[in-house]
């Protein structure tokens, strides 16, 4: 910096010390009313999130964060979890999930299934939003645009279980050969490709849910893209949404059962997700509920909030590359990994999050079995961690590959928490095998699309349910499954997979599972990591607020609030 | 002047074709599509998106298409919030980045000059000393640190007076804005106030004050007229570029406080390769960008008559 090195103070303006006050105040007093001047500007712009605070016993009001703007809002494209959580609270499907996670009656009165159909009941006198009936021709018609190829929706796959619902998709089939009929206005008749023993609970899903056919094609294309292009039919409706600021859900004065619904609004009026901006906000008592991570637990404990745990239903394993060419078709190369694989540590020293349980198998401890849950009816391998073992079955790898040294690519994604995970793995085979460890960091997309490509050795990877039975985490590592990115192949897995889909008996088909978790760990398919948990908080007031792992989540739509304890 | 500010549109929309294409050919060879999702989609469902996307089409087409398209103001629709057209975004969301920005670059503006001038009148002394200290931790520290500290600072304010003082976070009111603009602003406010000191220092000493000063012009009209004036200058160039940073790189605060301005879509575009937000975010920005410059110069020639522009 070029600064005059003449004798400074000789060099000041006599008298400029006032001047510059004086335009010190002006820039203060031009600042305030800049302040309010863009003040009223704003205000056209319709951007406000006003709020009264996070619960408010007298309007039954409650005023939450969303994690995000909801990216799509027609229910037959939605695939992400903020979407459906909306969408949850203000569609109804043919079945719907109570505050304990139980099916119960939505718009449909009574049901039967077998193994080649289902036929529904619907309520009469039900009407959407506007006051139009609701029909079995809304669900015929919403189910045959979510397969229609020209919808093009990510999740027509979840109607694969009607019938030629997979040829309509790949356009081989007309949209009109689907399924699924309106017998008449409150009849509705589905045919099942195979045996669909949780077909009730398919339906109360997002891609399911009814659409006004009239409304629809009203919107010329919009449907779903603002308040006003949509109609509703559950328990809420959205009185307003300013995009990216906020979305407000008022209760819906059509909705057939809504003595049950205690909530007048619900207010989303922040879109945060930042955590720790969230969680200030939640410690201000601007919104209701809250999530926490490994550095707010601190903060949380010190508080003396009352803090949760949620098993969110998501499995997470390393993946392992099968593909030809690969060093990881080894069996004794993965047979080694296998022997260091310690998801214990993994879950209490890396993660350290409570709430994680360390990962056993690929069908998570939530599942429904015969009776009870599947993993206490068959439960998993032990994981033996043996660390000699492995050092066994390296050097028998070395042998058989002919390498003095092996170095593998880990993909991994570009987060915190990932990066922790990946750099754990590295060192821990680099410290008892010798093995050298690549890591390759990827956003997000860029993981995704490396994963589909087959362009890496292991990587971090994690599986969601989309509905609530064993077969969402058991065919994901069929020959034929697209998510399967290692393109693990065992005729044996398909076979049992084959068997569980073609039977309607539980025995059998928890057999089949349980055989598949058997021989995924026999033949080191994947590397188990944990089962993802959760930690929240929420507002002493606020009761009655469903957290689930599959279905619409977190769920206020039977939640109330309970005047303040003294 | 007419033949001059000809030229430089002319020259800016070169600029932004250069920007547009680079961003289209850069964007494509990233690994990753806007269809790429957590659940693998079967190869029919991807042909029948990229089908109706226009993705299927060669390369070489699909960038002929984007520019004719461009060339009419149309940026087509997210791919992340399908049934939203790209301008309609922008639209909503850039007024919001421009009035946090415009309050963010007039209270940087306005502070670094005062805070600059001031540190030059008093050199050495304890308000220099204690200013330059500040302008130091501005410069080093980066928003994001401010921005938390800052809203942490709020809730506890707000325990403290037993109301809400100042919104935590969220968009609305004036309320809602002073405490963003505030943390946005204090990095360009710490660089203009370095930038506008050493000027100061530099003019005071040039021969032009002296002859003002011996012809007996008074005292107040010295320092504002010419030194002033002239100190203002270097500060005023860069003003134009930090307009566009600051409205930009709003992505941090925005984040933090909730704020539905364009600096998140943005940086969330290229997350989720949002191909028609990525284009419309990048080509309007980097316009923008341009015309600041293009303002600055021509806002250069006003205020300092020497400058010719030729």
């Amino acid at each position: 910096m070029a600064e005059a090195s003449n004798e400074s103070v000789a060099n000041v303006i006599p008298g400029s010390g006032r001047q510059l006050i004086r335009y010190g105040v002006y820039a203060v007093v031009g600042f305030i009313v800049m302040l309010f001047l863009l003040g009223q500007v704003n205000q056209c712009t319709g951007m406000r999130s006003s709020s009264i605070g996070a619960v408010h016993a007298g309007s039954g009001t409650i005023t939450l964060n969303l994690a995000q703007e909801p990216p799509q809002l027609d229910s037959t494209k939605a695939t992400d979890q903020v979407s459906g959580m909306v969408l949850g609270h203000v569609m109804e499907g043919l079945l719907r999930y109570d505050a304990d996670n139980n099916l119960i009656s939505g718009v449909a009165e009574s049901w039967s299934v077998t193994d080649t159909e289902a036929s529904f009941t619907l309520k009469q006198d039900l009407l959407w939003s506007n006051g139009t009936p609701i029909t079995a021709h809304d669900f015929v018609f919403a189910w045959r645009k979510a397969v229609d190829p020209s919808t093009a929706s990510q999740y027509a796959f979840i109607l694969f279980f009607i019938e030629n619902a997979r040829e309509i998709t790949s356009g081989d089939m007309p949209v009109e050969s689907l399924g699924v009929t309106a017998v008449d206005d409150y009849t509705l008749h589905v045919k099942l490709t195979e045996p669909t023993p949780f077909f009730l609970s398919l339906t109360a899903f997002p891609t399911y849910f009814p659409i006004n056919q009239a409304f629809y094609e009203s919107r010329d294309g919009r449907y779903g893209a603002n308040a006003e292009d949509l109609i509703y039919n559950g328990p809420f409706t959205i009185s307003q949404w300013v995009h990216n600021a906020n979305v407000r859900l008022e209760k819906n004065q059509n909705y057939w059962n809504k003595e049950a619904v205690h909530l007048n609004v619900i207010d989303f009026a922040y879109i945060l997700s930042d955590a720790n901006a969230i969680i200030n906000l939640f410690e201000s008592g601007d919104i209701a509920q809250a999530g926490l991570n490994v550095e707010l637990v601190d903060r949380a404990l010190r508080n003396r909030w009352d803090i949760r745990q949620h098993v969110d239903g998501s499995v997470f394993f390393m993946e392992i590359n099968y593909r030809e060419g690969r060093l990881t078709r080894n069996y004794n190369l993965r047979k080694a990994l296998q022997y260091v694989n310690d998801p214990s540590e993994l879950v209490n020293k890396v993660i350290k999050l409570p709430g994680n349980l360390p990962g056993e198998s690929i069908f998570p401890v939530w599942l429904k079995g015969v009776n009870g849950k599947f993993r206490e009816e068959f439960p998993a391998k032990p994981m033996m961690t043996n660390h000699d073992k492995a050092r066994e079955h390296y050097a028998l790898a070395l042998e058989e590959l002919g390498l003095d040294k092996i170095t593998l690519v880990m993909l991994s994604g570009d987060n915190p928490s990932a990066n922790k995970q990946s750099e754990y793995y590295q060192s821990k085979y680099a410290k008892v095998l010798g093995l050298e460890l690549k890591l390759d960091r990827q956003i997000f997309k860029q993981r995704l699309q490396k994963m589909t490509d087959g362009d890496f050795d292991l990587v971090l990877a994690g599986w969601g349910p989309d509905y609530a039975d064993a077969l969402t985490f058991g065919d994901l590592f069929t020959s034929w499954n697209e998510n399967n990115r290692g393109r693990y192949n065992n005729p044996e897995v398909d076979r049992q997979i084959d068997i569980a889909k073609n039977s309607s008996d539980p025995n059998v088909r928890m057999a089949a599972f349980a055989r598949v978790q058997d021989i995924l760990n026999e033949d080191v398919a994947i590397l188990m990591n944990y089962e993802r948990g959760s930690l929240y908080v929420v507002h002493d007031q606020l009761k009655n607020v469903a957290r689930r792992s599959v279905g619409p989540d977190p769920d206020y739509a039977f939640a109330y609030i309970v005047d303040e304890e003294s | 002047m007419l033949w001059y500010t000809t030229k430089r549109l002319i020259q800016g929309i070169i600029t932004v074709w250069f920007i547009a294409t680079a961003t289209f050919w850069a964007m494509h060879q990233v690994p990753g599509d806007p269809f790429v999702g957590e659940k693998a989609v079967s190869p029919e469902v991807e042909a029948n998106l990229k089908a109706k996307w226009g993705l299927d089409k060669p390369p070489l087409e699909q960038y002929w298409i984007f520019l004719t398209n461009m060339g009419q103001g149309d940026f087509g629709i997210s791919f992340a919030q399908e049934s939203r057209s790209v301008n309609d975004i922008i639209l909503e969301r850039f007024p919001v980045s421009a009035i946090l920005g415009i309050l963010a670059i007039v209270f940087a503006g306005l502070g670094g000059v005062l805070y600059g001038a001031l540190t030059a009148l008093y050199r050495n002394q304890w308000p220099d000393v204690l200013i330059i200290l500040l302008v130091i931790i501005g410069i080093s520290v980066p928003s994001f640190v401010f921005a938390s500290v800052g809203q942490l600072l709020l809730v506890i304010i707000n325990q403290i007076v037993g109301f809400t003082l100042l919104p935590v976070a969220g968009w609305g009111d004036i309320s809602h804005m002073l405490v963003p603009a505030l943390v946005l602003g204090l990095g360009t406010m710490a660089f203009l106030t370095r930038l506008m000191r050493s000027s100061m220092l530099e003019i005071v000493s040039a021969d032009f004050i002296r002859t003002a000063r011996s012809k007996g012009v008074p005292a107040a009209q010295v320092f504002s007229r010419h030194q002033l004036r002239n100190a203002v200058l270097p500060v005023i160039t860069v003003l134009g570029p930090s307009v566009a940073s600051i409205t930009t790189g709003g992505f941090v605060v925005e984040n933090i406080f909730g704020i539905p301005g364009l600096g998140q879509s943005f940086v969330l575009a290229v997350q989720q390769s949002d191909y028609g937000v990525i284009m419309g975010t990048t080509v309007f920005y980097g316009a923008f960008l341009v015309l600041m410059v293009i303002i600055v110069d021509l806002l250069y020639a006003w205020i300092d008559p020497r400058v010719r522009l030729e």
